[in-house]
């Protein structure tokens, strides 16, 4: 059984060091998790789906979706997914200071992004378009700001790992840790990109 | 300074409300004077509380969902009384507003915080041991998952006593449940209650999924796992991908409560039916859930008490993965009547009746494990047996009410409610308490009473025949679920019949109570110190009763399915009693964090309940410094010496000769 | 263990008292007054006929079994003990293919039946005009309009023998099931969606009818007769209404009036009512709407009213979509 060479009783043989939290089951668990995130992420799709005529006398996707703003945002995100993976490379090369610039410039792109989307949800809300107006927009705050929250606690991991790579540098357990945020971004990433076609591309079009 | 709470919140004027909050508070407060005065606390924070041992976890989770099944049968028994009485124009004892809260906690209860928490109770006991691992994958989040699962039971029992509960059914459905229809406080300890024990749901999911994925002993294939840590795996599979759909539909009804958005609304393009589709998405899926590791529990139950493998493994094994598969697929068989084509009523109907397949492809093979068998009749098998026959009964309505053209007659009467009473107390129910019987050695270090556990086995089974056939016949004179009152008197009669059958259920359930006080008074006479009481056939079976706190002292190997029965017909009895030289034992230690996160977390969800704004954020900054503090702490494993483990082990070896 | 024989009786007792229980009552669904509910009465029988094929091998099985292996019986070598016995094909394939066929013959008769009654199926067989009733359900009454006659009632609702009734169902609150036992299939009542359904009365008498989906405190009370009569006897009961002293069903006023949440409503009769009123109902909720219903939906008012003729089909929509 391929299965056996990845039991904890192989792992234990070749790193006593490492029972529970060895790095190949946590990355696996935190694949897992996002799986599960996904199926949050797919139910919203199919709610907003649903409520797209809904829309109550109001603005339909067309009337609201400003894409070149989105082009903007959505290039800040793919390109913090650059940035982040380079921050991999440097782990990988075990340069501790090139991580944090790099993580660095990720959260600074990542906070912009989430700045440019509270501009826009903002803007949307003072115009009379807020979440409560119609089913169609309840639909698109809810997506659009679940992912909008992720990345937000993305932000915050991203700082505390920027803390953690300065206390410890960098060890099993904050290579584990960065590891499991590289999937998270990059699934954020993922998870925009359907955003962003099948929301904006889609409504606006 | 309050939000919604105030001093009218507390239903003074409710007698029945006063007199069970009244019990509550003499038997919690016997509860902390006893363990004052043994000094108790500082072992059950450090034993218990703290705990990331998942057999202990296991223990807390049966403990829990046993005290709430007291709670949800008092609803249930209230109903039966209040459904005997009020005939013909008699109003009964308890008005609609007090009876539809109590058979919406009553269907909330029983399967949130009875029947789930009882089934991952008991994959957190056995499955570790089962696949011959020292833990869990993630042993701290198994602890955080336990914790949350409490915070919603005291979310729960604290909407008894300050404010009310939903008078909504258990699904809550919009327009009904929508801050119009329902503008008290009972939707949101609903929604903040099955949240927080959701998402520990979700986060046990993912663990025993990893767990048994990746911490298999040695030389245990998928093909050589025994058949409940199979049915475990299906569970979890189910728990991870339908939980979040239940998390993003409690959610957006949250959002159409507090925020005014119109997910579920009856105005500006609301669609209750969403909700309703969405729901059962999830809906259905729980309830398999919830019966496979059942059928887990009946095949080793079967297996063992028959001195035979279970018949078919494999055919069992695929049966079990199709219906996982299956019960994504069906959703729609909960609401025929809502008006959907004729072509997609076909679907979901034919889909539905699909699942009888394998269903009773696995019925079939466990009696051809009791054939050529040598059958020992203990409680568990005596509960199989009953299981099987009252689930093919459940079985046969079910497929009933899954014919498109006889759901529109069947659907929402008391049919329904006899039919799932008939699968979930025939499947689930007397699988738990076959599976407490069966395991209680493994974790206590000696067995149950059989008498009072036959007693009890009796009291339930021809309870549930007492209790629940009225309600079928009743069905066909077209009595609707959920009444409080009814003017047709000709009922009266076989109401009664059913309010004797939930008395006999009661006294099935005191007879368990009576079973665990008896044998513990007497638990030097039934102990195990083999650790193998049963002659089992599966790894838990391999260590010493109760298990030490890493499980086993050295790894043991599997090579097929029921490996350690072979190894036993190989070596003797106690060839697996292990030998030195030992080797230090890696291990998590206990964690503060589950505990406090939970209690900030609960604390968060009475405030948002109640609109109580600075202490939401006050708590919620309370989990968020919790939180950071886990993740900065190194401290979270430790080793145990070779010599300590030695020490364990000779004690356990001494005591298996002595009795000898 | 003393309680066993004494719960073993109470048991038997109750398992021969049942037949007689069940011939005394005269049960609905086994006594149906309607062409559609006598075909129900029939598919609920063969349904549970069929898998007595299968279910009573079982039981009987399960009890022999458990019997002739016990452990006792093996010690006295009076049956075979095979400790290593796990697997037969020659059974498994028996096992598979039992549920099989009975599954297969269950869905042949699922997908004939499924059609056959289709509520959204008109009963075209029949040979005489229908009768179309809309049907609006409230917080906690039934209000039932007779668009060809021009009247309305609440809690009450006639219908000639042998034609086939059209009904349109909505609500004017949260979701109902409306459902006569005796006449057959139910159907959910939901606001701003227009469901169909289609019954016949095919004997005189006066059955209870009620909604069997909880919609809250009024729910247990929510209950209307149904009668069947005779052409002229619906007449006559038409011009009663017709006659009758009460006010005419206007919309908004008179609907905002009638759908003040009650229990236990008496039986009203509305001698007249404004022309497509069903529709207006169905307005209310119906998209194109103001924000500001989100406010009051719960209390319609004018200026919210539209036509919502082209709205009714939109049951099938929404089920598509949510699909």
């Amino acid at each position: 059984m391929a299965t056996n060479t990845l039991t904890n009783h192989d792992t234990h043989a070749h790193d006593g060091h490492e029972h529970h939290d060895t790095g190949a089951t946590t990355v696996f668990g935190f694949w897992i998790y996002l799986m599960s995130d996904l199926l949050i992420f797919g139910t919203l799709f199919a709610t907003y789906a649903v409520l797209i005529p809904g829309v109550a006398g109001g603005p339909s996707g067309k009337d609201i979706f400003e894409l070149p703003f989105v082009l903007w945002e959505t290039a800040l995100l793919l390109l913090s997914s650059f940035t982040y993976g380079m921050c991999v490379l440097a782990m990988n090369s075990g340069r501790v200071g090139q991580m944090k610039s790099w993580l660095l410039i990720t959260f600074l792109l990542g906070a912009g992004f989430i700045g440019m989307e509270l501009y826009e949800f903002h803007h949307l809300i003072v115009e009379g378009f807020g979440p409560d107006r119609s089913a169609f927009l309840s639909g698109f705050f809810a997506l659009v700001g679940t992912h909008g929250l992720h990345v937000t606690f993305g932000l915050i991991w991203i700082l505390v790992m920027l803390i953690q790579l300065s206390q410890k540098g960098i060890t099993p357990v904050t290579r584990r840790r960065v590891l499991c945020l590289s999937l998270f971004w990059h699934f954020l990433d993922i998870v925009w990109i359907c955003v962003f076609s099948f929301v904006y591309l889609m409504g606006a079009l | 300074m309050f939000g919604k709470l105030s001093w009218d919140s507390i239903p003074y004027h409710e007698p029945i409300i006063m007199g069970t909050v009244a019990v509550i508070a003499i038997v919690g407060a016997i509860v902390v004077g006893l363990v004052t005065y043994y000094r108790k606390w500082g072992y059950l924070w450090s034993e218990w509380i703290t705990s990331v041992d998942h057999k202990k976890l296991g223990i807390m989770y049966y403990l829990v969902a046993l005290v709430m099944l007291v709670r949800g049968f008092a609803d249930a028994i209230m109903m039966r009384s209040q459904q005997a009485l009020a005939a013909g124009g008699a109003e009964g004892f308890l008005p609609p507003h007090h009876y539809d809260q109590i058979f919406t906690a009553h269907g909330v209860i029983m399967i949130f915080f009875v029947a789930t928490p009882m089934i991952i109770g008991l994959m957190n006991l056995v499955v570790p041991l089962q696949i011959g691992a020292r833990d869990v994958a993630f042993p701290f989040l198994n602890n955080l998952s336990f914790w949350l699962f409490v915070g919603g039971v005291i979310l729960v029992n604290l909407s008894l006593f300050i404010g009310e509960f939903a008078k909504t059914g258990w699904l809550s459905y919009p327009p009904l449940s929508g801050i119009i229809k329902s503008p008290d406080v009972g939707v949101d300890y609903w929604i903040w209650s099955l949240q927080l024990s959701g998402i520990g749901t979700t986060l046990t999911g993912v663990n025993f999924f990893v767990t048994i994925m990746k911490m298999r002993t040695k030389g245990m294939g998928l093909f050589q796992m025994p058949i409940f840590t199979w049915t475990a795996l299906c569970a979890n599979v189910i728990i991870i991908a339908a939980f979040p759909i239940l998390t993003v539909t409690i959610a957006l009804l949250t959002l159409d409560r507090y925020l005014g958005t119109h997910f579920f609304t009856m105005a500006a393009g609301g669609s209750q039916m969403m909700y309703v589709n969405l729901i059962w998405a999830w809906g259905h899926p729980e309830v398999y859930l919830l019966v496979l590791p059942a059928f887990g529990v009946y095949s080793e139950v079967v297996a063992t008490f028959s001195r035979k493998p279970l018949f078919g493994y494999n055919a069992m094994v695929w049966a079990t993965v199709a219906i996982t598969g299956l019960s994504f697929v069906v959703w729609l068989h909960h609401f025929f009547t809502m008006g959907s084509g004729a072509s997609v009523n076909t679907f979901f109907g034919i889909m539905t009746m699909i699942i009888a397949i394998p269903t009773g492809l696995k019925i079939f093979n466990w009696l051809f494990t009791m054939y050529r068998g040598s059958i020992e009749f203990s409680s568990p098998i005596l509960w199989t047996l009953g299981f099987i026959i009252t689930f093919s009964y459940g079985g046969v309505t079910g497929v009933m009410l899954a014919v498109p053209g006889a759901n529109f007659v069947l659907h929402d009467t008391l049919f329904v409610v006899a039919h799932f009473h008939n699968v979930i107390i025939g499947g689930v129910v007397f699988a738990m308490l076959a599976g407490l019987t069966y395991w209680f050695p493994k974790a206590f270090g000696f067995k149950l009473n059989e008498a009072w556990g036959k007693c009890s086995f009796w009291c339930w089974l021809v309870g549930f025949f007492l209790a629940f056939t009225p309600l079928y016949i009743l069905s066909f004179d077209g009595a609707a679920r959920r009444m409080q009152s009814y003017a047709n008197t000709d009922w009266q009669p076989l109401m009664i019949v059913a309010w004797f059958g939930a008395v006999l259920i009661m006294l099935g359930i005191v007879s368990t109570v009576i079973q665990m006080i008896v044998s513990v008074r007497d638990r030097e006479k039934n102990l195990d110190v083999t650790g193998d009481p049963w002659d089992g056939r599966t790894l838990e079976w391999a260590t010493s009763s109760p298990a030490p706190f890493y499980n086993f002292a050295k790894l043991p190997e599997a090579s097929e399915i029921d490996s350690f029965w072979h190894d036993k017909q190989k070596h003797g009895a106690n060839a697996h009693l292990s030998q030195g030289p030992y080797e230090d034992i890696h291990m998590p230690k206990n964690t503060v964090a589950g505990p406090v996160i939970t209690l900030f977390a609960t604390i968060m969800g009475f405030a948002l309940v109640w609109h109580i704004w600075w202490l939401v954020i006050a708590s919620g900054i309370g989990v968020f410094v919790s939180v950071m503090a886990r993740v900065f702490n190194d401290d979270v494993d430790y080793y145990v010496p070779a010599a300590e483990v030695e020490r364990i082990e000779r004690e356990h070896q001494k005591r298996v000769e002595m009795q000898a | 263990m003393r309680q066993i024989p004494f719960l073993r009786t109470s048991g038997w007792m109750v398992l021969a008292a049942l037949p007689l229980l069940l011939s005394g009552c005269d049960l609905a669904l086994f006594n149906p007054k309607g062409q559609i509910g006598a075909q129900q009465k029939d598919l609920i029988i063969l349904a549970f006929g069929v898998m007595q094929v299968v279910v009573i091998p079982v039981v009987f099985m399960t009890l022999f079994f458990a019997w002739r292996y016990r452990r006792s019986n093996i010690e006295k070598n009076k049956a075979t003990y095979l400790p290593n016995w796990s697997h037969s094909n020659k059974i498994e394939a028996a096992v598979w293919a039992a549920p099989f066929i009975i599954i297969l013959f269950l869905g042949v008769i699922t997908w004939q039946t499924t059609h056959s009654l289709d509520p959204h199926k008109p009963l075209d067989s029949v040979d005489k005009a229908p009768l179309e009733v809309d049907v609006i359900s409230l917080d906690w009454k039934w209000l039932f309009v007779y668009p060809e006659q021009g009247i309305a009632t609440i809690n009450e609702l006639y219908a000639p023998k042998d034609t086939p009734i059209n009904f349109r169902v909505t609500s004017g609150s949260v979701m109902n099931s409306f459902y006569i036992p005796r006449l057959g299939t139910q159907i959910y009542a939901m606001s701003g969606m227009s469901n169909t359904l289609h019954l016949i009365g095919n004997e005189v008498g006066v059955y209870d009818g009620r909604s069997v989906a909880y919609s809250g405190k009024g729910f247990a009370e929510m209950t209307f007769k149904t009668h069947i009569t005779s052409d002229a006897d619906f007449q006559a009961w038409v011009e009663k209404v017709k006659n009758s002293q009460g006010a005419a069903l206007t919309f908004p006023e008179g609907y905002n009036t009638v759908a003040k949440p009650s229990i236990a409503n008496e039986v009203e009769y509305f001698p007249s009512v404004d022309q497509g009123f069903y529709n207006k109902v169905l307005g209310i909720f119906q998209e194109g709407h103001m924000a500001a219903m989100a406010q009051n939906e719960h209390e319609p008012t004018a200026g919210h009213t539209m036509s919502g003729a082209h709205h009714s089909d939109s049951t099938q929509q929404h089920a598509e979509a949510v699909e």
